[in-house]
């Protein structure tokens, strides 16, 4: 009994932390309508700026001082961030505001590497919290007991400052309805400044106050940032007590979760937050969301099949694709593999964004899945390969068909953050259950029969195999099914009004995504000979939604060009240069910022200008952007 | 007048929230052919009422029978399957499409094409979809994007979308809303020639009271949630109780018109 009673406790305290990042992001949220996934970058931010200060300053005040100050530091680093960054994305659609907070993310990780060093660093255990307290013969940290007793202390003097204070109620309105908060003549720019500091403080103040308690690395952000989108979902993004109540909730869950599926406890936060979506789809303590904004889709451009002329030049284009094996070499057709398997997967999410208008940001899974279920057919049933080929990317059909019935039920930021956390989980399972997949070691000698060993057949399959998905997925898109999908994207309450049932529409898309995107996996394992976590990790579901907006998120098939040269201009910077992270979280931001419209999206504008009969149209899309809500 | 079982029977409607009584046991009937407006002042229940008719709002009491059907708590998808259409307050298009392919995709809809995944929807209904063009004057129009259109445009659009599923009923929450004058009665004529021609029953609310009273057969008049006149355009116009609730507009309405008559 008192065994779990401890564990319960050691529950509570882990939710001491999540609950600050978590509340930090609703109130955000609530306020700016961003949901910053740098957040967990603020996190991990915190806790290495308080190692390093309470490192150099010793003693107890050196030890809270340096808390505390460490969070004001990241606080302020935010309020950069937000005056530099956000204020000229606030009216971007969402998804792009996702990624470039997310391209954020990203140099963050390289620039603490760069400072600090690749090594774990272990913290200064918290003074006069250095001992444990029985409890029963059951040993219970006495930190443990500091930081279950500061939860509701934080929550309730975020409670003070938001009914007691002007600034709060102010927060409050803004909350309920920003343009009226303007009109009031509230400077909104000082009160969003100030809001995102408060909400970056939280983040960094949890992050510091994890250092006595757990290593400090560069992989924390990545870590604590899915926990905290989980709570949001269960607990309402936008309310601080649903933070406080999920953040408890999916802590005990995990503490408890470990004593009942040591390896894979993660289920059981998966199951809760199922049915959580099931019965209250906007969280806990939420709000359903007004009718939500529109994610990609800006264009008034009504999409065109392919003339005569643009259908010969891809024939040609294709033609020359495949002479490649003519004048180039093993390692160029290697990479021409690569492209190709990348082509197929941008592609897929390409459909599930742009057609769809669905922005999943864990769409990896369902490549990973296709990888995987390879995998265990080549491996343990020993089918050959074009058998496996086949049947392995159901895997990734049966992994879209699970999850994506439960992420159709939500749309915008929702949705994007579930599809994350879905993501994260099916790694998880990947990474702890070693017994099947291997764990960390991955599966390997997945090698291709004789018939595609060779690097030119294999090229072949590959871009056969991708010429083939890109031109099926262009037929659905002009099909009917394909303009209900679009419909349901447009105007749910239209749709819904002419007899579409949206959520099957959406659901039957996500799968026919998930299983395109499973077989680029399929033929990725081949190509590695082996499977391993990475493939259904997050970096790789960010190369795929960076490889889209790069296309052209209002295009067609804009998703071809930007896998080809993103693939291409990652392998090179790979070779090139060690801050690679820096690199592309640099170019994320950039390409966010300065060129929303992508390299297809881009020359459809110029082609559309130079048209006389059509420069009204251009002069609308170009102009789009700012005003999409 | 005919025996025929009415269209649309609605019987004792009602929905509050929280203590508001937003609607109190409506009762009303519809019959084919028929133009039937809902009046009231803001905040009446009109648009309660409305999302009810077509299953986006679930009453707490009430029924709703639409050809013999009971149609409370179907969702508003299996109400049009019904042949319900209906048009929205502010418009509700699809905006990256062609004016034709908004059309064609209720078409689609209505052919149960839906999960089509390998046809062309381009070539799919092509004439039907230009057929329920012209009927509204859009034809001209139909390879315009739809984010392009002018506002009454869309209005006419939407006309054009609701008539795809040949609907017995017509729902269309303020018609004329942000129109200019002349074309809401442009609008309101085409559709009650339409609806005259094939035999649809229309209802529609309207705070325009010239719209009304030129186009509506008969007139309901809900006030706090509760109906309290129904009748044809000469006796709403003469209920005193109308007048004293409804004061604004029936008056101007009414001054107006005595001007026209003594000019």
């Amino acid at each position: 009994m008192a065994f779990y009673f401890v564990q319960f406790l050691t529950g509570l305290a882990s939710a001491a932390s999540l609950f600050l990042v978590a509340s930090g992001l609703s109130i955000i949220f609530g306020v700016t309508r961003i949901v910053n996934f740098a957040h967990g970058a603020f996190y991990m931010l915190g806790a290495y700026v308080a190692f390093t200060l309470t490192e150099r300053f010793s003693g107890a005040f050196g030890f809270w001082g340096g808390i505390v100050v460490a969070a004001l530091v990241v606080a302020v680093v935010g309020v950069l961030v937000e005056m530099v960054l956000l204020r000229r994305i606030y009216h971007a659609p969402e998804l792009f505001q996702l990624l470039a907070t997310f391209g954020l993310t990203l140099m963050v990780q390289d620039i603490v590497v760069l400072i600090w060093g690749p090594d774990d660093l272990l913290g200064r255990r918290a003074p006069g919290f250095k001992g444990a307290v029985e409890f029963f013969g059951q040993n219970i940290p006495s930190y443990d007991l500091f930081l279950i007793a500061l939860s509701p202390v934080v929550l309730g003097g975020l409670w003070l400052l938001f009914q007691r204070t002007r600034w709060g109620i102010l927060v409050r309105a803004a909350t309920q309805d920003r343009d009226m908060v303007a009109a009031l003549g509230v400077n909104q720019k000082w009160l969003f400044t100030s809001v995102f500091a408060l909400g970056v403080f939280l983040a960094a103040l949890g992050g510091a106050l994890q250092i006595p308690r757990d290593a400090v690395h560069h992989a924390l952000d990545l870590r604590i940032i899915v926990d905290v989108f989980v709570v949001v979902v269960i607990g309402g993004l936008g309310s601080i007590i649903g933070a406080f109540v999920a953040a408890v909730l999916v802590s005990e869950l995990n503490a408890f979760g470990i004593l009942i599926f040591p390896k894979i406890s993660i289920i059981l936060v998966f199951l809760v937050m199922a049915v959580v979506l099931i019965v209250r789809p906007w969280g806990l303590f939420g709000r359903p969301e007004a009718a939500a904004r529109r994610t990609p889709g800006l264009t008034v451009n009504p999409w065109r099949p392919l003339t005569s002329g643009e259908r010969m030049l891809s024939l040609g284009a294709l033609a020359v694709a495949a002479m490649l094996p003519l004048f180039a070499g093993n390692y160029a057709l290697t990479v021409g593999s690569e492209i190709a398997i990348f082509v197929i997967f941008a592609a897929s999410l390409h459909f599930l964004m742009s057609v769809g208008g669905l922005a999943s940001f864990g769409h990896a899974a369902y490549f990973g899945l296709g990888a995987y279920g390879v995998a265990f057919l080549a491996k343990a049933a020993g089918l050959p390969m074009i058998v496996s080929l086949l049947l392995g990317p159901l895997l990734g059909l049966l992994g879209a068909a699970v999850f994506g019935f439960f992420a159709v039920q939500l749309s915008g930021v929702y949705f994007a953050m579930l599809t994350l956390a879905f993501a994260q989980i099916v790694w998880s399972i990947a990474f702890q259950w070693v017994a099947v997949t291997g764990g960390d070691n991955g599966i390997l000698g997945v090698w291709p029969d004789k018939w595609a060993a060779g690097p030119a057949s294999f090229y072949w399959l590959s871009l056969g195999v991708a010429a083939l998905a890109v031109t099926v997925l262009r037929i659905i898109v002009f099909s009917p099914f394909g303009f209900a999908l679009r419909a349901t994207r447009d105007s749910p309450l239209r749709s819904e009004a002419i007899g579409i049932n949206g959520k099957r529409v959406q659901w039957t898309a996500f799968v026919i995504s998930g299983t395109v995107a499973g077989i680029g996996g399929a033929l990725f394992a081949y190509l590695k000979g082996s499977v391993f976590p990475d493939s259904l990790g997050i970096s790789l579901s960010v190369d795929a939604l960076v490889m889209v907006l790069l296309g052209g998120v209002e295009t067609v098939s804009g998703a071809v060009i930007g896998a080809i040269v993103f693939k291409a201009a990652n392998i090179w910077l790979v070779s090139q240069t060690d801050l690679s992270k820096l690199v592309l979280g640099g170019f994320i931001v950039l390409m966010v910022v300065a060129f929303p419209k992508g390299i297809v999206g881009t020359l459809e504008a110029i082609r559309n200008r130079w048209r006389p009969s059509e420069t009204k149209k251009s002069a609308l899309a170009t102009s789009r952007v700012e005003v999409a809500e | 007048m005919s025996m025929a079982p009415p269209l649309l029977k609605v019987e004792g409607l009602s929905k509050s929230y929280g203590g508001v009584h937003a609607v109190r046991s409506v009762s009303f009937e519809l019959r084919a052919g028929e133009i039937l407006a809902l009046i009231g002042p803001n905040g009446a229940g009109k648009s309660t009422c409305f999302d009810m008719l077509n299953g986006q709002n679930t009453p707490d009491s009430g029924r709703i029978t639409l050809l013999g059907v009971e149609t409370v708590g179907r969702k508003p998808r299996a109400v049009w399957r019904l042949g319900v259409g209906r048009t929205f307050q502010i418009t509700a298009t699809f905006p990256t499409m062609t004016v034709r392919e908004n059309v064609q995709v209720a078409l689609v809809s209505y052919g149960r094409q839906l999960f089509n995944i390998w046809g062309s929807t381009a070539s799919y209904a092509r004439e039907e979809a230009g057929r329920l063009l012209d009927l509204v004057g859009m034809g001209a129009y139909a390879e315009r994007p739809c984010g392009e259109l002018a506002y009454g445009d869309l209005k006419r659009l939407e006309l054009a979308i609701a008539l795809a599923n040949q609907p017995k009923l017509l729902l269309m929450d303020e018609p004329t809303a942000g129109m200019a004058p002349r074309e809401r009665i442009e609008l309101m004529r085409l559709t009650a020639r339409i609806a005259r021609e094939q035999s649809i029953g229309v209802l529609f609310t309207e705070h325009d009271m010239d719209v009304v009273f030129e186009h509506a057969d008969r007139i309901l008049v809900l006030n706090r949630g509760s109906l309290i006149a129904e009748g044809s355009p000469a006796e709403v116009r003469g209920n005193p109780q109308v007048r004293a609730i409804y004061l604004g507009e029936g008056l101007v309405y009414d001054a107006r018109h005595r001007e026209g008559a003594g000019a």
